[in-house]
């Protein structure tokens, strides 16, 4: 009986030393800089990961019923701290991973002047936005046209997208002359790559904070838990916030 | 709880939208119905193939090249802005345009199905008695297919009202004017809001269950069993 269990114990030992596959949920407008940290992630510890891009509700709504994640990055904050509540999440486990920047973004590279006089004075006849009700981006934006007392005059010229990733669909295919879409969709290695765009100033929204989560399915996982440290370590940082993020330095 | 006056918006916006795209697709799609029906051209594959193609192709890639196809950089964009209609995404008749290509299969392939099980005679023989090509169709033609115009317009109207993919592509999602149910059920599912979307999903669920039973009550009453669904 003794051996058995000796054996056992080792056996469980084995299991932890070796690498895992891990199945993570990410919000989809982190999907760019995930799979940069993925490769690297793989690189340094061995395990491997399978990686679902989508909307964070909807992770929210299958995590709820049983989808086997075992790390939640989250586009809010509001769905890891529900999840931990319910106690479908390890309590603690929380903490935010980059900070989202909004950008006022045109295809045309003359429309927008790097100010917002475009907004108020331009020709246009769509404004993109993420939809406000489901998406932090959107929220956001709103946020930004009521500080400037334009929400209500820009209103009739809105269409708004479902999430961020078919809000920047809408103004890269010209269909919205202008639109608000997340910093990191359009910046790469540290510059704006395609028509032209105004970095919102942070003091006109809440920052948009996007946190992970370590999942109950996780909670005995040495390699969620590594990827959580590894998010938070100099090199997943430096790949984040080449993409327009903000990590923990610079965060407001 | 109910619905609030939002969720009786989209309810609005989509049963208009669904008769509108009924109405077209009924005139649009009974000539294209006969011409495959009858003709033995060597384009009827290619003809049908296309008409067919929403069967197979998933919403998304329809969305996708209709907005690019419909924006201002797109070949029916450029002539929509040719024309001084601006362009099309994110309007009614955008999603008017895009649900007549999505639903065309389900309105062509029953009256198509209709006209071939009539045959050439009663054709034939109206035309012996005189009968010029209208007045073949008015009252020959029409009368004796009447089961396969109801089943398509029915299935045209249904699959109109459970689109989604497509609209969620080109509406932007405008109160009133481009945020139909299923778009609805979708924000509230999304935001959470589970209860609300239990009341328009059951309403939906109820809704197509009722027009489905009601068409294969029709179809078997209907005398006539030559009616299809078509392949």
């Amino acid at each position: 009986m003794k051996r058995l269990l000796l054996s056992l114990v080792l056996a469980g030992i084995c299991l932890q030393v070796r690498a895992e596959v891990l199945t993570v949920a990410v919000a989809s407008n982190f999907t760019a800089p995930m799979k940069d940290i993925a490769a690297a992630f793989e690189q340094r510890t061995g395990h491997r990961l399978r990686l679902a891009f989508g909307s964070s509700g909807k992770f929210y709504a299958q995590i709820r019923h049983g989808a086997p994640f075992q790390v939640f990055f989250s586009a809010d904050t509001a769905k890891p701290k529900a999840l931990e509540v319910a106690g479908l999440a390890v309590a603690g486990s929380r903490f935010t991973y980059a900070v989202g920047r909004l950008a006022l973004w045109s295809a045309d590279k003359h429309l927008v002047d790097g100010s917002s006089a475009v907004l108020a004075h331009g020709d246009y006849h769509k404004l993109a936005l993420a939809n406000p009700r489901l998406a932090p981006y959107g929220a956001a934006a709103v946020e930004v046209l009521r500080n400037l007392g334009l929400e209500q005059a820009t209103k009739p010229r809105w269409v708004q997208g479902e999430n961020i990733a078919q809000t920047c669909q809408y103004v890269a295919s010209g269909n919205a002359e202008l639109g608000f879409v997340a910093l990191s969709q359009i910046q790469h290695e540290g510059r704006v790559e395609r028509g032209s765009a105004w970095i919102v100033p942070a003091a006109l929204y809440q920052p948009i904070r996007q946190d992970a989560v370590l999942l109950a399915g996780g909670e005995n996982s040495p390699g969620a838990r590594a990827l959580l440290d590894f998010m938070r370590g100099e090199q997943a940082r430096a790949i984040i916030e080449s993409y327009g993020y903000l990590t923990g330095h610079g965060a407001p | 709880m109910g619905f609030t006056a939002e969720d009786w918006m989209a309810i609005s916006l989509t049963a208009r939208l669904a008769l509108t795209v009924t109405l077209l697709l009924l005139l649009i799609g009974t000539p294209i119905a006969w011409w495959l029906a009858r003709s033995r051209s060597r384009w009827k594959g290619l003809i049908g193939a296309i008409v067919a193609l929403p069967l197979v192709l998933p919403p998304s890639v329809l969305g996708f090249y209709l907005l690019l196809a419909m924006g201002p950089n797109g070949p029916i964009g450029q002539l929509t802005e040719a024309l001084g209609l601006g362009t099309l995404p994110f309007t009614f008749w955008g999603l008017v345009i895009a649900s007549i290509f999505y639903s065309m299969p389900f309105v062509v392939q029953p009256i198509q199905n209709a006209i071939e099980a009539l045959g050439e005679r009663p054709i034939e023989v109206a035309a012996t008695l005189r009968a010029g090509p209208w007045d073949r169709f008015f009252t020959v033609v029409l009368p004796l297919a009447r089961p396969g115009f109801v089943t398509a317009a029915i299935l045209g109207f249904a699959h109109t009202v459970g689109e989604f993919g497509v609209i969620l592509m080109i509406g932007g999602n405008i109160p009133g004017e481009t945020r139909v149910v299923s778009v609805q059920i979708y924000d509230y599912v999304e935001t959470l809001d589970y209860a609300r979307a239990h009341w328009l999903a059951g309403a939906m669920l109820l809704f197509s269950f009722a027009v489905l039973l009601s068409l294969y009550l029709f179809r078997q009453r209907s005398s006539r069993a030559a009616i299809d669904f078509g392949g």
